[in-house]
């Protein structure tokens, strides 16, 4: 699969540091999307209006979801901000791995099908699969 | 004193705030003075939908926060005072109102006309004017982005 080829919907991952530049890779490297499907936006070191531009920038004129790491975060507000006015473009926070992957591999649906499926996606991909083992007591009582 | 923080940051509120200082200091409000954000219901919305429930967010002109300030210092709700530039802070302290207090420069990012002299802290004239401006009002200004950073005081920022 190599993302969808050039029609269908793009992506932009605005987060703290370089955890975009590392989701974007990651995918990349599991799905073989092709370049371009994803861009990465970094808020490190840039003002709201610089982040908010580029963000503008990088969503283009097409149809596009801007996946964001945190609901209370620069990144998600500069989001909603540059993108309020944009009809065409979708703002998706809590972004993880299987949220991107699901939008690499589906992104030719619509907005109404796409977005249940990437929330439910990034929820299903949380899931506690160890516990520790219970505590033992071994106190000896009085 | 009840407002716990007085910061100068261009993203006002978002995480370095909410998280790096809000739990540290366990802080109940956010108080927001910006002339602009004052006036602009969405946005303000906005900035009030990252906050968590239980946590109160007032926005304030600078005018309505000088009349309120007092009151605001003495209440006993922890809080946290955010402007986006020194120039509203300065505004803010004008006429001896800040007296004895600190503010703390946390986030002043690039734009034309800034230069850095810390990465999350550039400035351009005016905002120096205005940090300065607060230092004459009794205020003690310092950079620190998050509690446990180095503190930058003002004659360093000024250089």
């Amino acid at each position: 699969m190599t993302g969808g080829g050039s029609g269908g919907m793009r992506g932009v991952v605005v987060a703290h540091g370089k955890m975009a530049r590392g989701l974007v890779n990651a995918v990349g490297r599991i799905s073989g999307m092709e370049e371009g499907v994803l861009e990465p936006v970094s808020n490190q070191g840039r003002s709201p209006d610089e982040l908010k531009a580029l963000i503008l920038e990088r969503v283009g004129t097409g149809p596009c979801v801007v996946f964001t790491d945190l609901g209370a975060g620069s990144c998600t507000l500069a989001a909603r901000l540059s993108c309020r006015d944009l009809g065409r473009v979708a703002v998706v926070t809590g972004v993880n791995l299987p949220m991107l992957l699901e939008f690499v591999f589906h992104r030719d649906l619509d907005f109404d099908d796409l977005l249940p499926r990437l929330e439910e996606k990034a929820r299903a991909g949380i899931r506690i699969l160890a516990r520790p083992t219970p505590h033992v007591d071994t106190a000896v009582p009085d | 004193m009840s407002i716990q923080l007085f910061r100068i940051d261009d993203r006002l509120i978002h995480g370095q705030v909410l998280m790096g200082w809000g739990r540290q200091l366990r802080s109940q409000r956010y108080l927001v003075v910006d002339d602009e954000l004052a006036e602009s219901d969405w946005e303000q919305e906005l900035y009030t939908l990252t906050v968590e429930d239980g946590l109160e967010v007032v926005f304030a002109t600078v005018d309505q926060a000088r009349a309120h300030l007092t009151e605001w210092m003495d209440e006993g709700v922890r809080s946290v005072l955010l402007t986006r530039d020194p120039t509203h802070m300065a505004r803010l302290a004008e006429g001896g109102l800040m007296k004895g207090s600190e503010v703390n420069v946390g986030g002043l990012h690039h734009r034309p006309g800034r230069h850095q002299v810390r990465p999350y802290i550039h400035l351009d004239a005016d905002d120096r004017d205005a940090l300065q401006h607060l230092a004459d009002e009794g205020v003690t200004v310092s950079g620190r982005d998050l509690p446990d950073a180095v503190r930058v005081p003002l004659d360093q920022m000024l250089g």
